[in-house]
């Protein structure tokens, strides 16, 4: 027996498929609802809270899990150009982002930072939404260098994205061409305190001011 | 093999040749020469590396494939040229001389639309498979938007 | 060796098999954007089509809008582990067609640059090839964190020299931008001598390594006449016994001045690369050692103190100019028509060329050893797409 198709037929999320690039916005910026955590964890949380002196425990957790979060950030290793080898730097013996609870992981399906160092390219964008759709929620973006911010030395070329933020949403922007590891460090501090300051609200704070 | 031999050699071989310079030896030929010539270069003047190969826009007067080989034990390079001539855009492919043509000739007909005839696999290298046009030619202005992205 | 395409890939069946495996465009182990389509038979690579072009950056269109003095410092971005050699080929180009003389002491001084800066991007090469081959090395990450310590001293010489740790715009048309400043000779000294006696320590912990010998050895081989056919450059040239170096062949720069060996092995596999850049370690360094020693006075550029950027005019010619980068050859073949801005520049990466080898030498290899052999070819994919 022939499987039906859904009717009418879900248009497939192909980036070729759109007529401009607000309607591909409008369809692929939009953060999902239920950002904050999973409906499950939310069920399980008001039930304790309702109980005498559950508030007490749910308080308590949520700082746990605040503080928790915040400080293991796993980057995926996501390297598109120069601003990846300033990326590995900050990564490796000098800088140790390791202080800072981050571990640079291979998957993306694991990892809840996306570190989008360098050009963003035509041919690499759909690929790196792909990246960005397959990690779990809540994620966030720090967009690396003058490239990714806005198209930085290369803006002019016809091969090249005007900065990652017209293709996902960015939560902290690292200036620099290519930023320095210090830079980077302090880009992802910023990054921590956004974290916290969402796990107390539920709110995503606004991007720090974009500079090229 | 010196510069002055290969010039002379070459000179001998193709009649129709502009040789001049000595480093790199810059030939000149006409386009139906050009898998000759290259055939030539490797077998007899012993230029088997290949260095590029890319092409010009000259605007009105159409496009010229330029393409570099070096003779490395004895020091001796080659600058190979060809005029295609205006609005032509077809040239003889060198793969089957050189191996290292094949991806430099890609790139060439990426981005310039020149399709090599006896290529194997000619197809967009740099560039997605659904671009328009060929950017490095003089008509494409640079900042070309590429819609959704711009 | 026929490659098979993915488009028309026949699908008859041998008895055996064939899966199509997709490896990128972000792989932790690619070394950047790089996709490769491999066509398995069981475990063994059978066929692979390489799909480059995730960081074509416009680098050709835009020299032909930005002039002379703006080049440089976006042309660092091409090869950007060795931003120095791809600055040097530029402005050599430029100088070429000019005719422009460059003081002494800026020659050496784009020597000592390009010399520290080859020692950099080797140790990365290193280090990141020895992550990629990982588990093997018994925590291949030990050799990556050492070999980034030592990256470090240099790209703190050249902070404190032009102020950029990766990207520099250290050359210009005519000379070079900036001056030592006071005591960095003997801190170079002082670095270059420690580096040294680390590679020594690199040596010893690796090729003591069983796992490391049979990982790398037998793997890969380039035949001599495939490399040259390819055009492939630099250490993996002289790795399949062609003993080629731009450096000793039409010296530039007052590279004639210096005594250096030009190191070829003739097994052409991933071990024999990994002795050839191994060696130019300490030839690079002797270079640096020289050069310090007999480091002349005088001007630093011959064409000081550019009032705008359009200053630098360049007359009607064309030059095709070659240096030899960490990679290999790094050529810029411009054509000037006589204003501020060149007519049409082309870059021959030598990522580029390293990287056409691919399709002819994977197949016949198991899928683990793709990982290793793309390592020993150390492609930057800013110079592979440009």
């Amino acid at each position: 027996m022939a499987v039906k198709g859904p009717n009418p037929p879900v248009l497939t999320p192909v980036w070729r498929n759109f007529k401009d690039l607000q309607e591909w916005e409008a369809l692929h910026q939009k953060r999902p609802e239920g950002d904050k955590h999973s409906a499950l964890f939310e069920r399980v949380t008001e039930g304790i809270h309702s109980f005498p002196g559950g508030f007490l425990v749910t308080t308590v957790a949520d700082n746990f899990f605040n503080w928790a979060r915040k400080s293991s950030v796993w980057p995926v290793t996501f390297g598109l150009a120069c601003c990846a080898i300033e990326m590995m730097a900050t990564f490796a013996s000098r800088f140790d982002v390791e202080r800072l609870g981050m571990v640079p992981w291979a998957s993306p399906r694991h990892s809840d930072l996306m570190i989008v160092s360098g050009t963003v390219t035509i041919k690499m964008a759909p690929m790196l939404t792909r990246i960005y759709d397959q990690m779990p929620d809540p994620k966030w973006a720090v967009s690396m260098g003058s490239c990714a911010n806005s198209g930085g030395p290369f803006r002019h070329g016809y091969h090249v994205v005007k900065g990652v933020d017209r293709v996902i949403p960015v939560d902290v922007y690292v200036p620099g061409c290519p930023p320095p590891p210090e830079s980077l460090l302090n880009g992802l501090l910023l990054l921590q305190d956004q974290i916290a300051h969402f796990r107390r609200t539920g709110e995503r704070p606004a991007p720090n001011p974009k500079e090229d | 093999m010196t510069a002055d031999q290969a010039r002379v050699l070459i000179a001998e071989r193709f009649s129709g040749a502009q040789v001049d310079g000595a480093a790199p030896v810059v030939v000149s030929v006409a386009r139906d020469a050009w898998l000759d010539l290259a055939r030539f270069a490797k077998e007899t003047l012993g230029c088997r590396f290949f260095s590029f190969l890319s092409a010009v826009d000259w605007k009105d007067e159409g496009l010229e494939v330029v393409c570099k080989v070096d003779n490395l034990d004895a020091g001796l390079s080659l600058l190979l040229k060809t005029r295609l001539g205006p609005g032509v855009s077809a040239c003889p492919s060198l793969v089957p001389v050189y191996a290292g043509a094949n991806w430099m000739e890609r790139e060439c007909y990426d981005m310039f639309g020149i399709a090599f005839e006896g290529h194997p696999d000619l197809r967009r290298i740099l560039l997605g498979d659904d671009w328009v046009g060929h950017p490095l030619l003089k008509s494409y202005a640079v900042d070309t938007p590429y819609p959704p992205y711009r | 060796m026929t490659i098979a395409a993915p488009r028309h890939v026949e699908l008859d069946y041998t008895g055996s098999e064939r899966l199509t495996m997709n490896m990128g465009p972000q792989h932790p182990s690619a070394h950047g954007v790089f996709r490769a389509i491999l066509q398995l038979e069981g475990e063994t690579v059978v066929g692979v089509d390489a799909v480059i072009g995730y960081l074509h950056r416009c680098h050709e269109k835009l020299a032909e809008t930005l002039t002379y003095a703006q080049y440089p410092s976006i042309a660092s971005k091409t090869d950007y582990v060795a931003a120095m050699t791809s600055e040097f080929a530029y402005v050599r180009a430029a100088e070429m067609i000019g005719k422009i003389e460059v003081p002494k002491r800026a020659q050496y001084l784009r020597v000592i640059a390009a010399e520290l800066q080859r020692v950099a991007s080797h140790l990365l090469w290193l280090g990141t090839w020895c992550l990629d081959m990982g588990g093997a090395l018994g925590g291949g990450a030990t050799i990556f964190l050492y070999c980034i310590r030592e990256r470090e001293m240099i790209l703190d010489l050249f902070e404190s020299l032009v102020g950029a740790r990766l990207l520099y715009g250290f050359y210009q048309v005519g000379g070079v931008r900036y001056d030592l400043p006071a005591g960095w000779v003997d801190t170079c000294r002082q670095t270059v001598d420690v580096i040294d006696t680390r590679i020594d320590e690199y040596q010893r912990m690796l090729e003591d390594n069983p796992f490391f010998q049979v990982r790398t050895q037998g793997v890969g081989v380039i035949s001599r006449e495939l490399a040259q056919e390819v055009g492939i450059a630099g250490p993996l040239l002289r790795g399949s016994g062609v003993a080629f170096d731009i450096r000793r062949g039409e010296p530039y720069s007052s590279y004639e001045d210096f005594e250096f060996r030009v190191p070829v092995e003739t097994s052409g596999d991933c071990f024999g690369r990994y002795k050839v850049r191994m060696a130019e370690f300490r030839e690079s360094l002797t270079i640096v050692r020289q050069a310090l020693d007999r480091l002349p006075d005088g001007p630093i550029s011959s064409r000081p103190g550019l009032k705008s950027v359009a200053q630098t005019r360049i007359p009607k010619g064309e030059a095709y100019a070659r240096v030899e980068g960490a990679r290999g050859e790094v050529g810029c073949y411009l054509i000037a028509d006589g204003s501020a801005k060149p007519y049409r520049m082309k870059w021959r990466g030598a990522s580029f060329s390293n990287l056409a080898i691919l399709p002819h030498i994977i197949p016949g290899h198991k899928v683990a050893d793709v990982v290793a052999i793309m390592g020993s070819v150390d492609p930057v994919f800013g110079e592979v797409d440009r």
